[in-house]
């Protein structure tokens, strides 16, 4: 027998206790939708979960009159600290919940349990338990003296980390005494339900949590509600113009996290096994359904060919396949739609003339796979070099100096991420100055943490999620008049007044 | 010359050294040998990013292996432990029955395999011949070997001329493989060339009056040499050199085997085999005791060198305990049942 | 007998010249009473794309030269524009119809708000930055850096403190800008013209156009190769409009204000044309 091929090890969904159907979570209860409902499936056996309820425009907007409410009779009377009380609660019951949140995800989403139980919950926990402790030191977010809660933000969140983006939004706007509309992804609704359980595990006071489930349409309506006071979108960049334009002239603080194709940096001076497992960690983790990931691989030339042929050897250790077992490392495309996508442009990439390799392995029959894919001999105007793929699709690219590579990252629209390996500090410093994008791993890569500012340049949006910029997204300076800003400004009181 | 080491006290640094031409390393490095050529070479060996490694390793460390898989690895773990007693209290009857324990490690299945060698003291090993007996030697049919530890273990700080004949000692006394230290001080303070040189002379050491060769494993101690950058250029030095195995550590300093400096070397003998063609065994060695923490060295060695590294002449524990917590786990997954510290033998 | 005056003429800033209009236009500057002051010219979306270019062009060099470097150049304009107070209180008098103690108040207070910038350039990182204490063994910083290329629709109702408390900001983090001076009240902006011209600041760092920001500004806000839109001044544009424009390459977008609070100075001016850059650093001793 050959001992790689590891017997099958699948993480028991016998703690899962899932309802056969989801109502909108409004107001603290869970209540039915008014449009009709829609399934759920697992993408890796394209078996039913659960049946979702879908929310009309009406529903929309109960929850953001229950928001609306909460906000005005509860939230924004409760101080900091018991604001951050109820944020610990809720970061505990994550943690003793984790292993069914992380089944519930690996199941809902196709990525594999070792994710979803060593990166994605444990990073949400942390999420909360990091701004719960912020709900009492708002005067140090950076927004100047007794800066206000926004109103009611409305959250939009994608399909690749469930849960995680759902910290991601949830806890901040929370802490910074904000209430919230979230809307998690059509294809991956259960973590989010779940979560709803645990607000009403944590006592959390009706309102100021809801959860509205459905697609597009129900995003759009939420965003575009006139009584929300914040806007919170993280997905694709089309839709985050979309939304940018529909908000314009109106007051609403927006923050998006959109679109990526970060250039992962690789010089010939690289500690080389790490920098094999950065760009594996890269493109691969998470089925390379990460903004950030490193989608374009650049390789300085006098070492492109070793580095492609350590990483084919390095490839062939992957295990594709089912995303409950614990040896799995890459796990179901999300939907069949993404999967036409990945399809599609890696067709392109092809008829483009890049060589397509991938390692051999047996997809499963059912749901959607994808084989890790790489792409040597590409040109930088190849539509792989340039289109989200957000897939397990690499890219690869040479360049032959420190400015060649750098001038090859920065050419993009889209400026999240980045990667550079080299044992050169100095060379990183001076990469990383000159590299346009919002998170810069240096001999490391798609690491996460709530203290760490997370988010893009020109078309990758705008804001920051992550540490203190994150909660400052949910503030606005104190009320006018509250600071001294009166004119003329001489240059001290101009300094005081510098939150305007 | 005199004179001029003596004005010049930093010459015998500057200055450029012949080293033995040592096969292995005139093919690789070409040309002439000498200090400052292998410095150079070993200088070229790209960084580790010890966070990239320990993070690597962590990930490897957390496959699950299960059922079959497990019947399989733990029965493997078995074949390719080097059963070890380096006690100063060490005498031949701890040894015979340190040999018996290698033979049949589980009385009560005999199914069990065999260790791959009882790993002893030089001075020792005629006694562990001699309790081996018709059973001594890979080449036999349910045979197994006996290693020597030798150059003064473990600190090594002895005279060249002491420690070859420490190693020819424990070859002629019937050793199969040899168990050497390098030379850390000699290699933390720059000086490759001497612990090359030494390397050669002790595999030279290594010949038997009929040519053939104990099989020489190169104790790095990583403990020792602190740095994975240390620990890559040890390793390659101790292959150009001529070692058959490179082995972490003596067990006598902290830290001794990890996960993440035996998959560092398993990545080194995988590039030597990349860019020769040639196999070389790694050992792991010291404080590996539970069979969770085996297993994971053996999925890291599959996932990094490749499978077929998983054999005895390619891959050893060096370890003592780990035996017993092997046949404790093998004893559940027969029985179904935990068993106890009782059900197996102390040796 | 009196000796007749030399008129000046009032050129674009572009890249560090003074082109007349490529369009050849020019439109009448009046008086606060309603009589001729002076021609200015009168900018096309054609000078409005050479400004982008030369602003461009001018990213790499204003924003990696040290916040030290880029206070003192900017402290050098407070400088120059202490020399030349005469002249601008001369031309707000004309232009405003203030006294010309009200224009010397004006004109100090854009000199102050100046210098107050100034210190900016090498103190911003520390205030809106942040070294982050991240769960593991990394080096984790936040540093806000400059977008790039910044548009500005200057203040329309004010002939210096406006033009500069839109200005300045964006320059202290390293954006260079493409501004719209206040199509009534231009002359200000182009007398600093002059003086940036003499001054250090790079040639391409402040471009500077006159005319019509209601015909100017969709070119800026639709420009692909600008990164942010300062709509500070644009309250009687339709500026819904050139929000919506400015989305299609996700622009960072400041809305019009308006009335005497218009721009005041705040750290948060600064900070809305920068982006913040996280790196991490794998940290270990072995």
């Amino acid at each position: 027998m050959s001992f790689l091929e590891y017997a099958p090890a699948p993480e028991s969904t016998a703690l899962l206790n899932l309802q056969s159907e989801y109502g909108l979570f409004i107001n603290g209860e869970f209540v039915a939708g008014s449009d009709p409902t829609f399934s759920t499936i697992s993408p890796a056996t394209e078996k039913h979960i659960a049946t979702i309820a879908q929310a009309s425009s009406a529903d929309v907007d109960a929850a953001v009159k229950a928001a609306r409410t909460a906000y005005d009779t509860t939230w924004s009377r409760l101080s900091g600290r018991d604001r951050g009380k109820y944020l610990f609660r809720i970061a505990r019951l994550v943690q003793e919940r984790a292993r069914e949140l992380a089944v519930a995800e690996s199941l809902d989403n196709g990525k594999p349990i070792k994710e979803s139980r060593d990166v994605d919950v444990p990073l949400v926990a942390a999420w909360f338990f990091y701004y719960a402790g912020w709900a009492d030191k708002l005067d140090h977010a950076g927004v100047g003296p007794n800066p206000r809660a926004l109103g009611v933000a409305a959250q939009v969140i994608p399909w690749n980390f469930p849960l995680l983006m759902l910290a991601w939004k949830i806890a901040p706007a929370l802490a910074a005494g904000n209430t919230v509309v979230l809307k998690p992804a059509e294809t991956t609704p259960l973590t989010a339900l779940l979560f709803a359980e645990i607000v009403q595990q944590a006592g959390l006071p009706a309102g100021v949590v809801n959860i509205v489930t459905g697609a597009g349409e129900t995003g759009r309506a939420l965003v575009n509600h006139p009584d929300v006071n914040k806007v919170a979108f993280t997905g694709s960049t089309s839709v985050g113009r979309e939304i940018a334009r529909s908000l314009a002239g109106t007051s609403k603080k927006l923050t998006l996290e959109l679109g990526g194709k970060g250039a992962n940096i690789v010089f010939d001076d690289a500690p080389i096994d790490q920098a094999i497992e950065g760009i594996v960690r890269g493109i691969f983790f998470n089925q390379g359904h990460v903004c950030c990931a490193g989608s374009r691989l650049l390789v300085q030339e006098n070492i492109h060919d070793e580095v492609v042929e350590r990483l084919k050897t390095r490839l062939g250790t992957l295990r594709v396949g089912d995303p409950l077992d614990k040896n799995t490392d890459v796990g179901a495309i999300n939907s069949a739609e993404q999967l036409q996508r990945i399809r599609t442009l890696s067709d392109i990439g092809e008829a483009e003339g890049a060589e397509r390799w991938s390692p051999a392995c047996d997809l499963p029959e059912n749901g959607f796979w994808f084989a890790p894919t790489i792409f040597t001999n590409v040109s930088t105007s190849s539509r792989i070099a340039r289109d989200e793929i957000f897939g397990p699709v690499l890219s690869i690219l040479s360049f032959r100096t420190p400015a060649e590579a750098i001038a090859k990252a920065n050419n993009t629209p889209y400026g999240l991420s980045a990667g550079i390996w080299s044992d050169k500090g100095s060379k990183i410093l001076a990469v990383a100055d000159k590299l346009r994008a919002g998170v810069i791993w240096a001999n490391t890569f798609n690491q996460f943490d709530p203290s760490s500012p997370f988010g893009g340049y020109k078309e990758s949006g705008y804001g920051r999620e992550g540490g203190k910029q994150g909660l400052a997204a949910y503030l606005a300076p104190a009320a006018f008049g509250s600071s001294p800003t009166a004119l003329p400004v001489s240059t001290s009181s101009a300094l005081e007044g510098a939150d305007k | 010359m005199t004179t001029e080491q003596a004005v010049r006290p930093d010459s015998a640094v500057t200055k450029d050294h012949a080293v033995s031409p040592a096969s292995r390393a005139v093919e690789v490095l070409g040309g002439e040998l000498t200090e400052q050529s292998l410095k150079r070479y070993l200088a070229g060996i790209p960084g580790v990013d010890a966070v990239g490694l320990h993070a690597r390793a962590a990930d490897l460390g957390s496959r699950s292996i299960k059922t079959t898989s497990k019947a399989w690895a733990l029965d493997r773990i078995i074949s390719l432990i080097d059963l070890t007693t380096l006690e100063g209290a060490d005498t031949p009857g701890k040894v015979r029955s340190l040999v018996a324990k290698g033979l049949t490690p589980d009385a009560g299945d005999l199914s069990c395999p065999r260790v791959a060698a009882v790993c002893v003291y030089g001075d020792m090993v005629p006694a562990a011949v001699e309790a081996l007996g018709v059973f001594h030697g890979e080449n036999v049919e349910g045979g197994i070997n006996v290693a020597a530890v030798a150059t003064a273990f473990p600190s090594g700080r002895a005279s060249l001329a002491v420690k070859l004949a420490d190693t020819a000692d424990a070859v002629a006394a019937g050793a199969d493989e040899i168990d050497m230290v390098i030379d850390r001080g000699a290699f933390l303070s720059g000086r490759y060339g001497q612990v090359f040189d030494e390397i050669v002379a002790v595999k030279e050491a290594c010949r038997r009056v009929d040519g053939s060769y104990a099989h020489l494993k190169v104790i790095l101690e990583t403990g020792e040499l602190n740095t994975y950058d240390n620990v890559r250029r040890a390793s390659w030095l101790a292959i150009l050199a001529g070692g058959d195995f490179i082995k972490t550590s003596t067990g006598k300093v902290a830290p001794a085997a990890t996960l993440p400096v035996t998959l560092l070397m398993l990545e080194v003998v995988r590039d030597w085999h990349r860019l020769t063609g040639e196999k070389i065994g790694v050992k792991p060695a010291g404080g590996i005791r539970t069979s969770k923490d085996a297993i994971k060295y053996l999925v890291t060695v599959a996932e990094t060198a490749g499978e077929e590294w998983l054999q005895p002449h390619l891959f050893r524990f060096g370890a003592s305990s780990l035996l017993n917590d092997v046949l404790l786990q093998r004893q559940k997954l027969a029985s179904g049942h935990y068993s106890g510290a009782d059900y197996v033998t102390i040796d | 007998m009196s000796r007749l005056a030399v008129p000046k003429t009032y050129k674009l800033y572009i890249g560090g010249k003074f082109p007349r209009s490529e369009s050849g236009r020019v439109y009448e500057i009046l008086d606060a009473s309603g009589g001729f002051l002076a021609n200015a010219a009168q900018a096309s979306r054609k000078d409005a794309r050479d400004a982008v270019v030369a602003a461009r062009n001018a990213v790499s060099g204003w924003s990696n030269a040290t916040g030290y470097n880029r206070g003192q150049v900017l402290y050098r304009i407070a400088e120059l524009l202490e020399g030349r107070r005469a002249q601008f209180i001369d031309e707000i008098v004309a232009s405003e119809g203030v006294s010309p103690s009200v224009a010397g108040s004006q004109v100090d207070e854009a000199i102050d708000r100046w210098i107050w910038y100034a210190g900016w350039a090498d103190k911003y990182t520390q205030v809106a930055g942040n070294a982050n204490a991240v769960s593991g063994p990394y080096f984790n910083i936040s540093v806000p850096e400059a977008t790039g290329v910044v548009a500005i629709i200057a203040p329309q109702d004010s002939s210096l403190i406006g033009f500069v408390s839109a200005v300045a900001p964006a320059l202290v983090a390293g954006n260079t800008v493409v501004v719209v001076a206040s199509q009534r009240l231009p002359l200000s902006a182009i007398s600093l013209a002059e003086v940036l011209a003499t001054s250090d600041v790079p040639g391409g760092v402040v471009n500077i156009l006159t005319g019509s920001p209601a015909e100017i500004a969709p070119w800026l806000a639709s420009h692909a190769d600008v990164n942010a839109l300062d709509l500070v001044g644009a309250s009687d544009l339709d500026w819904i409009s050139l929000q919506i424009a400015a989305a299609e390459t996700l622009m960072r977008v400041l809305p019009p204000e308006s009335g005497p609070d218009a721009a005041l100075p705040s750290l948060a001016r600064i900070t809305a044309f920068t982006e913040t850059k996280t790196v991490w650093h794998t940290k270990s001793l072995i």
